[in-house]
């Protein structure tokens, strides 16, 4: 038997199958689908474009649930928004009305128990956002407002809103997609740290095969619609990386093999 | 360079009076060069006189215009808010209500005095419901649509919180709907002042409205433009105050380059 059976999983999707109900054909966005990861991971899913990889996103926060299957997050059958999710999208989604730094204090005023506390020791959680902006290179940028800083300043911001009530699952959907190439490595190094540091589990969604090996623990490849997982690679490459890792052969191989899936992938469709 | 540049802005800076002086000298020159009668079209000059000569009653009447004006949008304000939040809440506040509303919308204002006097009788009420009945549309509509237009993604952040729909609506689609709100204040108040003088010209014994009317049954054509030259002050009064709220209130949402130019 395999050793992951054995270790009770984060994120458990199990043979789940979901229809989207506006969906005018019907057709299921993912279907027969089965993804463990396990509590700390980091794990990114990469796939051909429109192959449900943010219906797994969905699925896995309690935005959607599966007309088939079962989603387990954190040993609970997942019914209703998980609440311990932080997410972060391709579009930064910061409030325009707010400084960046009441931005961060957002999920705050919703998730509990921050929600009821968060008027009376209101100079705590604004440290803890000062600190976090500051971990991703945004110091003292907290009093100006969100279209006052460029797109990676954003996207840095919108990072720190995911963490900020310490989420113990990070959902990022593209978060990087939308970044020049340097800005996109910067950001790279930022989520490896966070990660190594906090220790939270992370599921990223992407297209970009070197990111998702760069950064993750284990890959799973999708195939077209109606997606499915048809291949899981863990990434053996040592931690703490570098990004020179990127430019040796082992770390070339695992792209390689993984572009072969999701070429195979492409075809099918 | 530089004084070929202040130059251009000078010039520019002039032109609107530089324009507007122009306009009446030549309305001005024309009506002396073809000696038309007062009776069809009173140069300005004979106008400023009237408008000198009726001060007293054209800046009484023009202030309770002001009044009935401001109390119906103040009336549509309040309402247009509160409806607007439903149907941007609700779907199905807004599927059931939507065809109401734009059927209401379609029925000329004009039409609804006649009911009103009926109801109220001839007085301040007519003005200031017509004015309420006629610009708290455009409020509704942009209410609705600043909230109804939350970015997916904004939501899925909140929701994923655990943030209820309550949540949402004040933390994202109020404040989001501001812009469009203030924005649409612009398009009220002229509309609601519309609707008080139609109100006040049929079925009122005040304001610049009833003014008219009787200028008009007295055929003083001169008293009547300078009646007009009061409601044109007085509606670009009330523009440019409704556009300094929105202004003010809703700086983040003008931020664009086409916006400030």
């Amino acid at each position: 038997m395999h050793p992951e059976t054995f270790v009770q999983a984060f994120v458990d999707i199990h043979d789940v199958t979901h229809v989207y109900a506006g969906a005018e054909d019907g057709a299921p966005a993912v279907e027969h689908m089965t993804l463990k990861v396990r509590e700390g991971e980091f794990a990114a899913i990469v796939g051909p474009s429109g192959c449900g990889k943010s219906t797994v996103m969905k699925l896995a926060t309690g935005l959607q649930f599966p007309a088939k299957g079962t989603v387990i997050v954190g040993g609970e059958e997942v019914t209703k928004p998980v609440k311990l999710a932080g997410m972060a999208f391709q579009n930064p989604v910061m409030l325009p009305w707010r400084t960046t730094l009441d931005n961060l204090l957002l999920p705050l005023e919703i998730v509990e128990p921050h929600r009821s506390r968060l008027r009376r020791h209101k100079a705590e959680y604004v440290a803890r956002a000062e600190h976090l902006l500051a971990e991703v290179g945004l110091a003292g940028q907290g009093s100006k407002f969100p279209w006052q800083l460029s797109g990676g300043m954003q996207q840095r911001a919108s990072l720190c809103r995911s963490l900020i009530h310490g989420p113990k699952l990070l959902m990022l959907d593209e978060p990087f997609g939308a970044l020049d190439a340097f800005t996109r490595e910067e950001l790279w190094c930022i989520i490896r740290d966070l990660h190594a540091e906090q220790g939270f589990t992370v599921i990223l969604v992407t297209h970009d095969l070197r990111e998702a090996v760069f950064l993750a623990d284990r890959v799973f490849c999708m195939s077209a619609r109606p997606g499915r997982i048809i291949a899981e690679r863990e990434v053996d490459l040592p931690r703490p990386r570098d990004l020179e890792v990127m430019y040796t052969a082992a770390f070339t191989d695992i792209v390689h093999e993984l572009r072969g899936h999701i070429a195979d992938a492409r075809q099918a469709a | 360079m530089t004084h070929a540049k202040r130059r251009r802005r000078a010039i520019l800076a002039a032109a609107p009076w530089v324009f507007t002086l122009g306009f009446f000298l030549i309305w001005e020159l024309l009506v002396r060069a073809t000696g038309t009668s007062t009776f069809v079209l009173p140069a300005p000059s004979l106008i400023a006189e009237a408008l000198w000569q009726f001060r007293g009653p054209l800046s009484l009447h023009s202030f309770h215009t002001a009044w009935m004006t401001f109390a119906g949008f103040a009336l549509a304000v309040v309402f247009g808010l509160l409806l607007g939040m439903a149907l941007g809440a609700s779907r199905l506040v807004h599927a059931g209500s939507y065809p109401l509303l734009v059927g209401f919308n379609a029925i000329p204002k004009v039409a609804v005095v006649p009911i009103l006097v009926i109801w109220f009788g001839v007085g301040w009420l007519p003005p200031v419901l017509t004015a309420f009945l006629i610009s708290f549309f455009p409020i509704v509509v942009n209410v609705a649509t600043g909230l109804a237009t939350i970015e997916p993604e904004t939501e899925d952040v909140l929701r994923a919180l655990g943030a209820s729909k309550r949540d949402i609506i004040v933390k994202v689609g109020i404040p989001r709907a501001m812009p469009y709100f203030f924005g649409s204040l612009k398009v009220a108040i002229t509309l609601a002042f519309v609707g008080s003088v139609i109100a006040e010209y049929n079925a009122s014994n005040f304001g610049v409205g009833n003014l008219m009317a009787r200028a008009s049954a007295d055929f003083n054509v001169p008293l009547l433009f300078a009646a007009l030259i009061a409601l044109a002050v007085l509606g670009v009064i009330m523009y440019a105050a409704t556009a300094i709220v929105e202004k003010r209130m809703t700086g983040w949402a003008q931020r664009s380059q086409m916006a400030s130019a």
